[in-house]
């Protein structure tokens, strides 16, 4: 302990009480003593003690009695019961009930000492433990990103390695395996990291809307423009730009960009100002580029251009050694979001996780938990929390009706893809118009998603 | 006024024991000792259960006949000393008060069957009244076990420190003297 303890001493009788309080003084402790049970406990609601040396034999309220209550509120305190007439009985009662040891009065003065300096030693390692847990925790977390696998850790370490470059890096994996995360802590721990961090997402956007917002434009470029915006790539001068879903930028796009790459410069659209910027890029991509290089829909310079370095974060269900550790993580940050105390995971909730392949990746193991935890009140995540049975690790029980099956499908890419309609309608093979039908048709708001 | 501290023997204690302790605080504490009228023996303090005399008793007589012209007063016994909760002392003190008292019975090393050896008592019985002086002056234990101040709980502790305090103790010490020779003077 970094302090002296603080103690509490608990006897009805004065003389005992006085002394043992002198010695202990004599030690530095910060003493106070209590004539009965009672009293002790309004002491201990009223501040934190480290140690309570506690009379066993006591008018009204019992030592027993009394220790189970000071237990009760404050568990950290340890316990040295104290008796005149040591019984076997007796002390295994007191140890049953959470006391750290006893004591035989009168005692021998170097056993108190000894006892004391035990409790000491093993609040320290209490301690330590914590402190070693919160270590290794933290070994686990990476800013944000949660993973002790094998595959997370080797991520991290990538990340540690490129961080402090200007490099280039494409970052690739699965739709909601926290590619973004990753561009952010590259930003975070990068020499930029003051600078701003500005992140494009590249498939949202139509590819004129695309090409005014990376560039920019001047007054009158086209219809609508009525003033000169700075265009993304400007905004993160000195620092990080993050363009994610590279893979479905357009191949006039994919040339302007990669010009900037190489040159290191641009002009906004209708504009003839030559404009040098210092902007690190982090690319991120779902794709497969290289399928797209030889299907001729991405170019292979800006490939190479991009892929300087490269981090693949690994799906979900390959790395499902993390899930326990993802999951508590989200209980604990909704808890918090939601004013709950802490909610611990059935065991048999914890299988149904692990059991299930999580198409969706780290995005859906987090809306899954805030769900069970809006719907579930009790103190733990039961298996009937979650929308998934153990049989199939197929999502909720399937409607029979071909249209509600069509719209509960529907929410659920949309709940995926945070009401990302390009993201949507790739996912689900339709082009945006026809998920816009369809979400008019189904009556589907961004709300409820 | 010169800071002085006021040995009291109580009950039969011999002379050869309480000039050691004086030149002891003397020559550590840099304060004058002066020898009062011998206390009657403790028997008020007895303690037919125990057979061992109420250390806390003891304090309270020396409290009650405190001479006026010391800052520091400490009594001598031979007899075997206990407080309620503990069943032995070698000494007790008041706390940044002015008494204390020492007890030689758990001193000698016949006690421990051993061999007699004055040299070795007498350097036990001045370093337990350091000691008991230290936390009348506000000490508490020290953690070098070398120190003056550390705990003896039993008598292989009092053996094994040295005759003075640790630096920081020192340091201490003189500060607490310093307020106590202030509060006298005021």
């Amino acid at each position: 302990m970094s302090k002296k303890p603080r103690i509490l001493i608990v006897d009805d009788e004065a003389a005992m009480r006085e002394s043992l309080k002198d010695w202990l003084m004599e030690d530095g402790y910060e003493v106070n003593s209590a004539e009965s049970g009672e009293v002790a406990l309004k002491m201990a609601a009223d501040k934190n003690w480290d140690i309570v040396l506690l009379d066993l034999k006591m008018p009204g309220m019992d030592g027993i009695e009394t220790l189970e209550k000071i237990k009760e509120i404050n568990p950290d305190a340890e316990i040295l019961m104290m008796t005149a007439y040591a019984t076997v009985d007796t002390a295994v009662q007191a140890m049953k009930e959470g006391a750290f040891d006893y004591l035989v009065k009168p005692f021998d003065p170097d056993e108190v000492e000894i006892q004391i300096k035990k409790i000491v030693e093993h609040k320290d390692l209490v301690v330590q433990n914590i402190l070693l847990r919160k270590k290794l925790e933290e070994k686990y977390h990476y800013d944000e990103i949660i993973g002790k696998s094998d595959a997370m850790q080797e991520v991290f370490e990538l990340i540690d390695r490129v961080a402090p470059t200007d490099s280039t890096v494409l970052i690739t994996g699965e739709s909601g395996t926290g590619k973004e995360l990753i561009a952010q802590a590259i930003h975070g721990n990068s020499t930029r990291c003051y600078m701003p961090f500005i992140a494009v997402s590249c498939g949202a956007l139509p590819d004129t809307l695309l090409e005014s917002e990376l560039f920019g434009y001047e007054r009158g470029a086209f219809s609508g423009a009525e003033h000169r915006k700075r265009g993304r790539f400007e905004m993160a001068d000195k620092g990080t730009l993050f363009l994610d879903e590279i893979g479905d930028i357009s191949l006039k796009t994919q040339v302007d960009l990669l010009r900037i790459l190489q040159q290191k410069e641009f002009s906004r659209l209708g504009g003839e100002e030559v404009i040098k910027v210092d902007v690190r890029i982090l690319a991120a991509t779902n794709r497969d580029l290289k399928a797209a290089i030889r299907e001729k829909r991405f170019r292979e310079d800006l490939f190479y251009r991009l892929n300087v370095i490269s981090i693949h974060v690994p799906p979900l269900r390959q790395r499902k050694e993390d899930i326990p550790l993802l999951a508590t993580a989200f209980v604990q940050k909704y808890c918090l979001e939601m004013n709950k105390e802490e909610v611990k995971i059935a065991p048999s909730a914890l299988k149904l996780l692990m059991d299930y392949d999580w198409p969706g990746n780290v995005r859906e193991l987090e809306n899954i938990i805030e769900r069970a935890l809006v719907i579930g009140q009790g103190q733990r995540i039961e298996a009937d929390d979650l929308p998934f049975s153990r049989r199939d690790g197929a999502p909720d029980e399937l409607p029979k009706s071909l249209k509600k099956m069509e719209s509960v499908h529907i929410r659920r890419i949309l709940h995926e893809t945070s009401w990302n309609i390009s993201k949507a309608a790739r996912e689900l093979d339709i082009d945006r118009q026809t998920l816009y039908n369809k979400i008019d048709k189904y009556g589907i708001t961004k709300e409820e998603i | 006024m010169t800071a002085c501290v006021t040995i009291c023997p109580i009950g039969t204690v011999e002379d050869e024991i309480v000039g050691p302790i004086s030149r002891c605080i003397e020559e550590k504490c840099g304060l004058t000792c002066r020898l009062s009228q011998r206390m009657e023996s403790p028997e008020y303090a007895y303690d037919k259960g125990r057979a061992q005399y109420n250390s806390k008793l003891i304090l309270r007589r020396l409290i009650n006949e405190l001479p006026k012209n010391s800052i520091k007063f400490m009594g001598v016994t031979r007899v075997d000393l206990f407080v309620p909760i503990l069943k032995y002392v070698f000494g007790v003190a008041q706390m940044q008060g002015p008494c204390s008292v020492i007890s030689t019975h758990r001193l000698s090393p016949e006690f421990y069957e051993e061999a007699p050896n004055q040299d070795l008592f007498l350097e036990r019985v001045q370093k337990t009244a350091l000691h008991e002086l230290g936390h009348c002056f506000g000490l508490t234990h020290c953690r070098d076990r070398h120190c003056i101040m550390y705990s003896s709980t039993r008598i292989e502790d009092t053996d094994l420190k040295k005759m003075d305090f640790c630096p920081s103790c020192r340091g201490l010490f003189n500060w607490y003297l310093d307020q106590a020779r202030e509060d006298s003077q005021a």
